[in-house]
């Protein structure tokens, strides 16, 4: 896959404060890149280094292979959508679409084309005449949208773009963008702190924090696999153990972590020569089961079989959100799903037993 | 929740609302009347046959004939309305254009531009008449229409200028971004998106601008030459020779003018919204 974006060793410095540190990214041409990372990470810094609203202080800015660290925003192959969508106000949605177009110059007749064309891709035909104040929250999301891809860039940068529509439009306008950027094979830098949002669209994450890219990879990667604390913690809910090595052999590692649970964890997958870690347990990797069934437990793949205590149920629609306690006094928290004609009905003060694959345990080297 | 307290049904005083509505509307009616008879009675005695203003000797439109035929008023209001105009052009320009600077730019002394381009606006009038005056002659400057003009901009541009930067405040800053980044330059940007967006405020300041220069008396006083001089100055010049009921019918005049300018600009204003 060729590179599309390409920044080399960037870092952004306002006043004494490095919003960006040194980072270095590749996007690939075609491929769907998120940012993530929480409020004030640098994310927006990011995106606005590739449109060129703010120049490096150190490194470079590539682009479809050319150099664009001096390019103004203005000469560069790549349009944004704003999180404000930034309709201009006195021009009706035709207009706004075209002015991409009108600052190109092309032809009246090719440009009026294209921006029906363009307002067709986002299902937008017949409100041409419309001025933005006339439109809803997901209308204007479209027009936004339609008046970048109506220039053809080789990059399309999306600040937050579905942060301002409801949660049921939301979801419907990932799907439609995940549709578009494949029908139309542009490179997408889309922008979200909103982690669910990042694994459904994406086909790599960047996790970013305080500046830097902590972890770059599929959506499978970064939540079954992530590399530090962080990223453990940021995506997805994680129960967060520190681990100490107990006993250890050719095949693998048995470790005590917080509050005393013992578990066994691959060889492969513990540093190595390390005598700390951290082991992040996703809470639907647990297996529950009442003690009276111990045979309902897929006992013979999973390595890691405990007891605990219900101490508290919380009830989240589609699941059952529980808190345990082991005998030993670990908490942890873990989801199973919601109680059904077939299912386990559990309660609070309820003696349960836990499985656990090792494979499913992701250890984080200790910082 | 406790019942309602009950009251005899007995209504002998209107009630409280009917008595905050009866005083209030008095007050507006002496208000009213307070500012707008001295009017009615200027145009009432515009129509008098009698040289004096306190008798009423029958009815005549002579002071407006002669109004009309008096070519130096005519002259005067001629030029009143060359300065009003050009001076409000340059002071939308300038106003705009500057607001837009301060606004955008971070640059050495910002703040204190800032702060004396205020100052026009609270100088008392004589001081700036007087000062532009010292300056005119200090540079060999002669008086007339230009110093007049460059006069009535130094008062009347920051009054458009406060106008759109309070207007910038209120500005996405995105909007000027999203047209850089669909290919506009920064001039581009300014003129096919900035500018149209701050169109209420710039209408809005264009009108202050062209008040302000319209009835203006004192920087005009020491800035004119003869040949520039504005109905405000002529009026002037012949009430205190004497009152002329010509300045009745004159007056009668301006404020039909300035009726139909305030219903002009309320449209200009609703059609920039
Ligand atoms: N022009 C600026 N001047 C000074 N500091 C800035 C500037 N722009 C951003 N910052 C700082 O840089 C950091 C990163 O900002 P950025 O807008 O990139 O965050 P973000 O990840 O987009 O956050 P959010 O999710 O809240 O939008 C923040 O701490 C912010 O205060
Ligand atoms: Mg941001």
């Amino acid at each position: 896959m060729a590179t599309m974006v390409h920044l080399r060793g960037v870092t952004k410095r306002f006043g004494t404060f490095d919003a960006v540190r040194d980072v270095s990214l590749e996007v690939g041409a075609g491929e769907f890149l998120t940012l993530l990372g929480p409020s004030g990470c640098g994310k927006t810094t990011l995106l606005r280094l590739m449109a060129g609203f703010e120049a490096p202080t150190v490194g470079t800015v590539e682009i479809g292979g050319q150099d664009v660290t001096r390019l103004p925003p203005y000469r560069r192959p790549v349009n944004q959508v704003f999180q404000s969508y930034a309709l201009f106000p006195h021009l009706t949605v035709a207009e706004n679409v075209g002015f991409g177009l009108r600052m190109q110059r092309v032809a009246a007749a090719e440009g009026q084309a294209r921006v029906r064309e363009a307002l067709a891709l986002v299902s937008l035909d017949g409100l041409d005449a419309r001025r933005p104040h006339q439109l809803s929250g997901g209308q204007r999301q479209r027009v936004a949208l339609a008046r970048a891809l109506v220039c053809r860039p080789k990059v399309l940068l999306l600040d937050e773009p579905l942060s301002a529509l409801d949660a049921k439009l939301r979801r419907a306008m990932q799907l439609e963008l995940k549709r578009l950027q494949r029908q139309l094979g542009i490179t997408f830098v889309f922008v979200t702190h909103d982690q669910e949002e990042a694994l459904t669209m994406s086909d790599r994450i960047a996790i970013v924090h305080e500046g830097r890219i902590e972890q770059l990879g599929t959506a499978h990667e970064i939540y079954h696999r992530p590399a530090t604390r962080f990223a453990a913690d940021f995506v997805g809910q994680a129960n967060l153990l520190e681990a100490r090595v107990l006993l250890q052999d050719e095949a693998q590692v048995r470790v005590s972590v917080t509050g005393g649970l013992e578990l066994t964890v691959p060889r492969a997958a513990w540093p190595a020569g390390a005598m700390k870690a951290l082991i992040a347990m996703r809470p639907e990797k647990v297996h529950v089961s009442r003690l009276a069934n111990p045979a309902a437990a897929p006992a013979a793949a999973a390595t890691n079989l405990f007891e605990a205590r219900i101490e508290e149920e919380i009830f989240q629609g589609a699941t059952d959100q529980l808190v345990i306690v082991t005998a030993t006094g670990t908490r942890l928290s873990v989801v199973v799903a919601n109680e059904s004609a077939y299912g386990e009905i559990f309660h609070a003060g309820d003696h349960v037993s836990c499985a656990l694959h090792a494979d499913d345990l992701v250890v984080v080297p200790a910082e | 929740m406790p019942a309602a307290p009950t009251f005899p049904a007995r209504r002998r005083w209107p009630s409280g609302i009917r008595i905050v509505d009866g005083a209030v509307s008095t007050w507006t009616a002496v208000v009213l009347a307070f500012l707008y008879a001295p009017i009615v009675v200027l145009v009432a005695y515009s129509f008098n046959q009698s040289r004096l203003n306190i008798v009423w000797q029958g009815f005549t439109f002579e002071w407006y004939r002669q109004v009309l035929q008096n070519s130096p008023l005519l002259r005067a209001a001629q030029n009143s309305l060359v300065i009003a105009v050009v001076s409000t052009l340059l002071s939308v320009l300038l106003g705009t254009v500057g607001a837009w600077l301060l606004h955008r730019y971070r640059f050495a002394g910002a703040r204190t531009l800032q702060t004396l381009v205020a100052v026009p606006m609270v100088m008392p009038e004589i001081l700036m008449g007087i000062s532009l005056l010292i300056l005119f002659a200090t540079v060999g400057m002669g008086l007339g229409f230009t110093a007049v003009i460059i006069g009535h901009v130094t008062f009347s541009f920051p009054f458009v200028l406060v106008a759109v930067q309070a207007r910038l405040r209120g500005l996405d800053p995105a909007m000027e971004e999203a047209a850089l980044d669909l290919g506009a330059t920064p001039l581009q940007a300014f003129w096919l998106v900035i500018v149209p967006c701050l169109r209420p405020a710039i209408v809005a300041g264009a009108l202050m601008a062209f008040t302000l220069s319209w009835d203006e008396l004192i920087v005009t006083f020491f800035t004119t030459s003869a040949a520039s001089a504005t109905l405000p100055i002529r009026v002037f010049g012949m009430a205190k020779v004497g009152l002329n009921p010509m300045l009745n019918a004159l007056s009668a005049i301006f404020i039909l003018a300035t009726i139909a300018f305030v219903f002009f600009s309320d449209y200009l204003r609703k059609l920039s919204r």
